[in-house]
């Protein structure tokens, strides 16, 4: 199949859902909250009684529009809502209130990053919708269950264009999406939950072709890995048809995350029509210079940014830019030091390793680490100055800190007695009874037997119980073996 | 432009209506009626002038996001044709 697959191209447009995270739903202002018991969360107008109006929320705008100006998007200044009309138990209105002719977010690109480097991935648009509610199908049960808490809830729809070309860019679209999201506290990105969904367009089409293959469309893929797998699959089996000498079916197709196949879906609806038309009930929207301006300034610092910002302004590595930046809640406990410290290295080297092993280990966010990032910048300044060594700090201060989040690093490392010894006066005596004590290691020494002064630093450490500052006590006893 | 059986079941089809061969004749007539009265509109010249899409000149009537009162659950199920204590009922959904 290998070989076959150099044949041809691989076409992917992405659908992505985000559910806003607004506190009421996006035309009423009944509660927008997960988990909530079933139909609990209900009012006339997300059930759609006769005569009810429908009165956008201003929140679900404006978070539409922090993604469009997060995704270089031009923003519609004059917005209408349109109809798209289709019959289903989940649906109250028989209709979705959704932006058809007007997309709030026009055009822009995401970046994401794959093996070969950064690409820009190009975005038709992004509007804005509501949610429908949700139907459950039981096993023996005659009748589909329906709750309609989840219907009104506000969405966001980012439309790429069909501009990926591999699995692995899908995978990166969709996590470069998730972490803005999470960034702009828009969407908390769940996508087992369903708070962030996508569908998949693929298609196939010989090498140097401009004309796109027939397209089929991926529903109920609920995991960024899934989502690779079914275009996987998906590539494979177009490609097989096409060899046959068979054509693609555009149609919708249904993953199964067990055997990792697609499966069309059997509907018993005749090719849709979903009748767009301007919905006459919602006021035209304009989004004013002024309004924009509003929301530019509430936008925060987004993962690419701050990544770059780490590796040019403070010097870190790619990886750790990386890693510090993935979620927006590391990112903040690692500025929170930096604005206390400037050894970023030392910064970085901490939230990589003891703070994130810590919140990993306890499945906790950033926000709950007991250890205030103060604590965490003051160990690095004591270390740089000598007053505590690394493996002391990293071992037993850090743990006890974790058991007294309340005390400073220097009272722990007191009541610990682990303050090191740089003071000369007290380290030479120690030096002086080592050399004494081994006179033939000494001669080994100068007749250039560097590595020995391992053995002399050990014997020094053991007598100083460990407290004697390694590279003072590594100087004074390297200049008193050339006098000896 | 006539509505014939063909389009008359496809409209029916996505409105969920059956109609029985009388009523079919009937609808067919009127419909075709209406588009023809719609087609006399196309006449007009719209050169330049933007789509209406509400009656009301009224533009940005926004909410702010604040959760108010709503039906409780009891109130919510009253109207529905088929529940339970917790959900709305309907005919099993096959995909």
């Amino acid at each position: 199949m290998n070989s076959l697959r150099e044949k041809y191209t691989l076409v992917i447009g992405l659908e992505v859902h985000a559910q806003l995270l607004t506190k009421s739903k996006i035309y009423n202002s009944d509660a927008n909250a997960f988990g909530s018991d079933p139909n609990t969360n209900l009012g006339v107008i997300t059930l759609a009684h006769p005569g009810t109006l429908p009165k956008l929320n201003k929140k679900a705008v404006e978070f539409a529009i922090k993604m469009g100006l997060a995704s270089h998007c031009e923003i519609s200044r004059f917005n209408i809502f349109d109809r798209k009309n289709y019959f289903y138990p989940d649906l109250p209105k028989g209709y979705q209130l959704t932006q058809d002719r007007t997309p709030i977010c026009k055009g822009g690109y995401i970046t994401v990053t794959v093996k070969e480097g950064d690409r820009d991935v190009k975005l038709n648009r992004i509007h804005i919708e509501e949610d429908a509610g949700k139907s459950i199908h039981l096993e023996g049960e005659r009748d589909t269950l329906v709750d309609f808490n989840r219907a009104g809830v506000p969405l966001i729809e980012i439309v790429t264009e069909p501009d990926i070309r591999t699995s692995e860019e899908a995978g990166a679209l969709l996590s470069e999406v998730r972490k803005m999201v999470r960034y702009l506290d828009i969407c908390d990105g769940n996508m087992e939950e369903g708070s962030l969904r996508c569908d998949a367009n693929v298609s196939v089409m010989l090498k140097g072709a401009t004309q796109y293959g027939k397209k089929v469309e991926i529903k109920n893929m609920n995991s960024i890995r899934n989502v690779q797998r079914a275009i996987e699959h998906e590539f494979d089996r177009q490609i097989s048809l096409l060899e046959r000498g068979e054509s693609v079916v555009s149609e919708t197709r249904t993953f199964d995350a067990n055997d990792g196949k697609t499966y069309g879906m059997r509907t018993k609806e005749e090719l849709n029509d979903y009748r767009y038309f301007p919905d006459p009930d919602l006021s035209p929207m304009e989004v004013s210079d002024a309004w924009l301006k509003e929301i530019q300034d509430t936008m925060p610092e987004l993962p690419r940014a701050l990544a770059k910002k780490y590796t040019n302004e403070y010097q870190l590595p790619e990886y750790d830019a990386l890693v510090l930046t993935d979620s927006k809640d590391v990112a903040q406990y690692f500025e929170a030091i930096c604005g206390r410290t400037k050894n970023y290295k030392a910064a970085s080297n901490w939230v990589m390793g003891p703070v994130k092993s810590y919140l990993k280990e306890l499945s906790l966010t950033a926000d709950e680490f007991p250890v205030g990032p103060a604590i965490i910048a003051e160990m690095i300044e004591l270390i740089d100055g000598g007053k505590i060594s690394y493996t002391i700090a990293s071992q037993q201060i850090f743990t006890e800190l974790l058991k007294n989040p309340n005390k400073t690093a220097f009272e722990v490392a007191q009541q610990l007695n682990v303050i090191q010894d740089s003071n000369q006066d007290s380290l030479m005596p120690i030096i002086n009874e080592v050399i004494k004590e081994f006179p033939l290691k000494v001669e080994e020494y100068k007749h250039g037997k560097k590595g020995i002064i391992a053995m002399f630093m050990g014997e020094v450490m053991k007598r100083s119980k460990g407290k004697a500052d390694p590279k003072v006590a590594n100087e004074l006893l390297t200049k008193k073996l050339k006098e000896v | 432009m006539k509505i014939d059986r063909t389009l008359l079941d496809k409209i029916a089809h996505l409105s969920r209506l059956e109609f029985d061969e009388k009523d079919a004749e009937k609808m067919m007539k009127d419909m075709t009626a209406i588009v023809d009265w719609v087609e006399k509109l196309k006449e007009v010249n719209t050169d330049g002038v933007e789509p209406l899409t509400t009656m009301s000149h009224e533009i940005n009537m926004l909410r702010e996001d604040e959760v108010k009162p709503h039906l409780d659950h009891e109130a919510a199920l009253l109207n529905a044709p088929k529940k339970d204590d917790v959900y709305f009922r309907v005919p099993k959904v096959l995909e």
